[in-house]
């Protein structure tokens, strides 16, 4: 009865065969680390984000008016809805943790490098749709950090020169940001940006098989047709669509279920700590939920400081560390820029940091702890010292992008080692 | 493994000393909160009611849901601790104060207080209520050190006394002589109130304790959930341990 079924949907869809392409008979390197199990945790949350969203939306009210209470009625008398918008606000937390990790881990590893040059440029769309979606859904509970927040972002577009007033103005749908800005940006919210993100995923994901998932030694687990012994291929059984143009060695695993099982301990442990973090402190410190934002936005009474959440404060410090409002505009994208193009920045031909220079090394955890501390900077109220540092530090972010450019190209790197290693 | 739990302990490190030390100025005076002290929320939402609702609402917040949360029975509720005539059970808690008037008599809208615990946290609530004293320059002879030239008035005056600023000396022995060091300028209370100074404490914890309450009233429910989930978690994952490792058991490494 049910293999009929199954074979009844298989002559009309390719039900099957895609579950097998991409899942039971999808190779991966059994090398992989607990680095890799970001990008799934990333589309749990990305679930997580479109089902609580979708309750919220329920019974949400997208008015200036009334969103600010509909928030609270939601924590009050739905049932359950503090259970739902928590999942919800420490879940947008979440995300970018993880894809943080994620795109560290791509950086370590050399996951961006050819032939994933695309895969890798599919993951800063993403990132960057998640920056818009995150930024207009931090604008929805209407409170006082929402409100200030994206008065001062959108004033940004203003100090683009001829068009920038013109251009700020028809974003917000008003001379301040109002109930236009809070209804377009609802929609955006919850229509055309998640559309957006998810058709995004399903791209980076097909990019990735097409290719194939790298590894911590960024050593090829697929070699021509023919190299390979028979006591070195692989014992499992892979999808034709791999095995018929090249050889897999016996480094690789099916995805299903040997690689999800791994990812499904890491999920335990992500569980853990959401759970920790959502029952117990649901606003972290006032870094996930803003303490201002308990306050209904007023157009009438600034905050004494003004931050974005968390995840935005890197950028955010280089923003404000060029003096020159318009300037600081161009270097904040063209922090985002040059790390979109770190595939051709990078000409180096090793992709694991474990076998290239030591200065690469060096190089990559710096930039991670720039990126840190300008995170830090730009979530505290400046000072002379700390606008000094931040404007070292925005010099740092960018040297990391030159010396790369710089030692790439001869560098000494130790020999890769023939087959993958532990 | 190792090495990576050693790198996102380094991470994890960094970014919460960047979130503890962004914390807010000063404060007098701290409070310990206990949800779980029905009394005490009970005082609290009786001072509430009959000091503070005159001009500040919670209108987030329903009579009924407070009442159920802090044991009281609804008709003793609707009886005692309801003011405003012809208000249902299940109405917000709210006033008859007209916003625009409101703002002439004391140059600004008394806020809603719903979310006030949220906003600015149970020890700034506690320390604000302590910290009024004499002010003959502001509209109602009243000033507060911990929110300058605030507009409202010092209500719980008569239960604390008048409270003024003062310098303050005591006594000390220093190298074998007696001597008067200034412990700087405190607040003084001058007994006139109907309230011992402990007494006052209490009232003000107990007020503070109810606005925390009032904030999150799910608190309780949220954190008594938060085990179970964490336990749930944790349950989970050992599972996926011992499935993982099941399945991986003949791939050499």
């Amino acid at each position: 009865m049910f293999k009929n079924l199954v074979e009844w949907i298989d002559a009309r869809i390719p039900m099957t065969r895609t579950y097998e392409m991409h899942m039971s008979k999808y190779p991966a390197p059994k090398n992989m680390n607990f680095w890799y199990v970001f990008g799934f945790l990333a589309t749990i949350v990305l679930v997580n984000q479109l089902v609580t969203g979708i309750w919220l939306t329920m019974s949400y009210e997208p008015s200036a008016a009334g969103a600010f209470a509909s928030v609270e009625y939601i924590m009050r008398d739905v049932e359950y809805g503090w259970v739902i918008r928590y999942m919800h606000s420490t879940g947008a937390s979440a995300f970018f943790v993880v894809v943080y990790l994620h795109m560290f881990r791509g950086l370590m590893y050399g996951s961006y490098q050819k032939p994933r040059e695309l895969l890798w440029l599919f993951g800063m769309f993403i990132y960057l749709a998640l920056m818009a979606e995150a930024f207009m859904g931090y604008l929805l509970p209407w409170g006082q950090m929402s409100y200030w927040g994206a008065q001062v972002i959108i004033g940004l577009f203003g100090t683009i020169p001829v068009i920038g007033e013109d251009l700020a103005l028809w974003i917000r749908g008003d001379y301040v940001v109002s109930g236009a800005t809070l209804n377009r940006f609802f929609a955006l919210h919850v229509i055309a940006l998640p559309l957006v993100i998810v058709i995004l995923v399903f791209l980076h994901i097909v990019a990735l098989h097409e290719v194939g998932s790298n590894n911590p030694d960024g050593v090829d687990v697929k070699r021509p047709k023919g190299t390979v012994a028979d006591e070195d291929k692989t014992k499992f059984e892979f999808h034709e669509y791999y095995t018929s143009k090249k050889d897999l060695l016996d480094d690789v695993v099916p995805f299903f279920p040997h690689m999800v099982l791994k990812d499904l301990m890491a999920f335990g442990v992500f569980l853990f700590i959401f759970t920790y973090i959502m029952f117990f402190n649901p606003d972290f410190y006032g870094k996930f939920i803003e303490h201002p934002n308990f306050e209904p936005a007023n157009n009438l009474k600034t905050p004494e400081h003004v931050f974005p959440v968390w995840y935005f404060t890197p950028f955010y410090a280089i923003l404000k560390a060029v003096p020159d409002p318009f300037g600081g505009m161009v270097t904040m994208f063209a922090s985002i820029i040059l790390l979109a193009l770190i595939p051709w920045i990078d000409r180096g031909k090793v992709r694991s940091w474990r076998y290239r220079c030591g200065l690469h090394k060096v190089n990559l955890i710096i930039f991670a702890m720039v990126f840190i501390v300008l995170g830090y900077l730009g979530a505290t109220p400046a000072t002379p010292f700390k606008e000094t540092m931040a404007k070292l530090f925005t010099i740092a972010y960018f040297m990391f992008f030159v010396a790369l450019w710089l030692y790439s190209k001869n560098e000494k790197t130790k020999p890769l080692p023939e087959r993958i290693t532990k | 493994m190792k090495k990576f739990i050693k790198t996102l302990g380094l991470l994890v490190g960094l970014v919460s000393t960047s979130a503890f030390s962004a914390g807010g100025g000063h404060l007098p005076y701290t409070v310990d909160i206990d949800l779980t002290d029905k009394a005490s929320l009970q005082n609290g939402a009786k001072t509430f009611m009959n000091y503070c609702l005159g001009c500040h609402q919670m209108q987030y917040q329903r009579y009924e849901r407070t009442f159920n949360d802090l044991g009281i029975p609804l008709d003793l509720g609707l009886e005692h601790l309801v003011f405003t005539k012809g208000t249902k059970i299940g109405e917000h808690i709210k006033n008859a104060m007209p916003a625009d008037d409101a703002k002439k008599w004391f140059g600004a809208t008394p806020p809603d207080l719903t979310l006030e615990a949220r906003l600015r946290g149970p020890d700034w609530i506690y320390s604000y209520l302590k910290s009024f004293y004499v002010d003959p320059s502001r509209p109602f002879n009243v000033n507060n050190t911990v929110f300058k030239d605030v507009g409202m008035p010092h209500v719980l005056q008569e239960l604390q006394g008048v409270p003024t600023k003062q310098e303050v000396f005591e006594e000390r022995l220093i190298d074998g002589e007696m001597k008067r060091i200034s412990l700087g300028e405190q607040i003084v209370v001058d007994g006139s109130g109907e309230l011992s100074e402990d007494e006052y404490d209490v009232v003000v914890r107990d007020l503070t304790n109810f606005m925390v309450y009032i904030g999150e009233p799910m608190i309780l429910e949220r954190e008594s959930m938060g085990w179970k989930a964490m336990l749930y978690s944790f349950i989970f994952f050992v599972f996926a341990v011992l499935l993982k490792k099941e399945y991986w058991r003949d791939i050499k490494k």
